[in-house]
């Protein structure tokens, strides 16, 4: 038997680290925000059909950024966990927190046990109920399952840092759906781009609705509260 | 609880069932002839009729448990989900989760696949359900459902009923299932037209379920002293409505109404000679 390399463990984290990061940068950014009637997740995806935003529970919402075949997989697990959850005790039993937690317990066992770390950056979002029994939460989870636990906003993915800078400028407490949209469109894009309706794929989670509050904006009502592009997008700005 | 991560070849794809077995939460069998040993609680009488805009949904509200009447305010007919209706009949405990878990599955398809399923295939499901409690059923624990609802796709209501071996036959005018159902059925199939809407058809199924409660005493018939009337459900393109308490009762009472003024109900001549039956 022959004996492997010996490679510092900080080497070896340090390396997996920046091999997660890097491809979570290549992916594109995704920004949810507290607005009045709940939490408004806008991401943008020029793709119709495979989904960055979608529903775990009834009032628990799912964002993930990075390898598309990886978040998949993790939201289609916290589909499973939720319906399971929900079936063994109740429904009001399933929360975004547990939720979270069993999130970061996966992603650090890969992150630590396997050879090549996930390369997501996923989001939990939970609405508080409309009596005001519970309020509204963000969990963003890194690849190596650090768990941070937001206030009024969330940025995932590739330029992060920038977004956040923007959004934490215009952020304000109460905002309506359509402001909200517009201050998350603005945070994303920043000043040299404009993202029109097409490249967004936008939801929210909404205390006003019943049972299930998570609902897609797309079509019609998106291309209505979406910031129109001021100038048709530069072509191949890539 | 830990996060259910399964292997590419080992996925339980978008079935809510079979997730439950592999992670070892499905119902067991019983293994010895339930009847014998005990009385189980059975739900008995509903019906589906469809109409211009879709179907309506109605049951009974008695649960009985042998010669007893276990509860008096059982909901037989549940929403499935958005477009759809299901409502059943047979052992209560089985019943009430199996429909849990129709519900759960409709939703979890629709959630995993990011699409919802089609009515077929949401009766077809239903029907593996029934089919996989035929054990049960073999055992005492019979469930039989029935499934309605709006077509999308077809812009149209349809309704299916169902066989303890999970056998799905498709109706196209109504549909009944219990122990009240024969009495239910033959009500509806006198008093149905193409043209039916709404009103009329609330007011066929409720003749329906108070024709089967006077001549089965499994079903419960409206309660006016406690004011429990049956339950009832539209589905139509706006999606599955449940009418309401008021508009039900006052239904009923029209229906009293009309029944103790015809000649129809009334005794007439000598007091009726006994005939067999169940004297006790």
């Amino acid at each position: 038997m022959s004996m492997p390399f010996y490679v510092a463990p900080e080497q070896v984290m340090k390396d997996r680290a920046d091999y997660a990061r890097k491809g979570i940068a290549r992916g594109r950014a995704l920004i949810a925000v507290r607005y009045d009637e709940g939490i408004l997740i806008v991401a943008e995806n020029p793709s119709n059909t495979l989904r960055k935003v979608s529903e775990i529970y009834d009032r628990i919402a799912f964002a993930g950024v990075g390898r598309y075949s990886e978040f998949e997989q993790l939201r289609i697990a916290g589909v499973r966990h939720a319906d399971l959850k929900g079936y063994s005790f109740s429904r009001e039993d399933v929360d975004a927190r547990g939720l979270a937690n069993a999130y970061a317990q996966i992603l650090n066992q890969v992150f630590t046990h396997e050879i090549k770390p996930l390369e997501v950056e996923i989001l939990v979002a939970e609405v508080g109920s409309p009596d005001g029994g519970s309020t509204d939460q963000l969990f963003h989870i890194l690849y190596d399952g650090t768990v941070m636990d937001e206030d009024h906003y969330s940025v995932l993915g590739g330029e992060a840092d920038a977004i956040t800078e923007r959004i934490e400028a215009t952020w304000r407490d109460g905002m309506n759906l359509g402001e909200g949209i517009t201050v998350a469109v603005a945070a994303l894009s920043g000043e040299e781009r404009a993202l029109s309706a097409d490249d967004l794929e936008v939801a929210i989670l909404s205390r006003t609705l019943e049972r299930r509050a998570f609902r897609r904006i797309e079509g019609d009502e998106l291309a209505a509260l979406a910031p129109v592009a001021e100038e048709p997008a530069a072509p191949a700005a890539e | 609880m830990t996060l259910p991560i399964f292997s590419a070849s080992d996925d339980p794809g978008p079935s809510f069932a079979e997730l439950l077995r592999r992670t070892g939460g499905a119902t067991p069998v019983p293994e010895i002839d339930s009847k014998d040993r005990l009385e189980i609680t059975h739900g008995t009488t509903v019906v589906a009729v469809r109409y211009v805009d879709g179907v309506v949904m109605a049951g009974d509200r008695r649960a009985t448990s042998g010669n007893l009447i276990s509860h008096r305010t059982m909901d037989k007919v549940y929403a499935a989900d958005r477009h759809s209706g299901v409502a059943i009949a047979g052992a209560a405990g089985p019943a009430m989760d199996m429909v849990k878990l129709f519900q759960l599955q409709l939703e979890h398809y629709e959630k995993v696949e990011g699409s919802e399923l089609s009515l077929e295939g949401k009766a077809n499901q239903l029907s593996g359900m029934v089919r996989s409690n035929l054990p049960a059923a073999m055992q005492g624990l019979v469930v039989v459902p029935l499934f309605a609802g709006y077509d999308t796709r077809r812009k149209q209501g349809r309704l299916f009923q169902y066989d303890v071996t999970g056998g799905r036959y498709e109706e196209t005018n109504f549909a009944t299932t219990g122990s009240g159902s024969l009495h239910a059925g033959t009500v509806i199939k006198l008093g149905y037209r193409d043209t039916l809407n709404r009103e009329e058809t609330i007011d066929l199924a409720i003749s329906a379920l108070f024709n089967a409660a006077d001549e089965d005493s499994a079903t419960g018939g409206p309660d006016l002293v406690r004011g429990i009337y049956p339950t009832m459900a539209t589905i139509t393109d706006r999606g599955f409505e449940k009418v309401t308490e008021p508009e039900i009762a006052e239904r009923f009472r029209l229906l009293v109404d009309r029944l103790s003024t015809t000649e129809s109900t009334t005794t007439s001549g000598t007091a009726p000679t006994l005939r067999g039956g169940d004297v006790r």
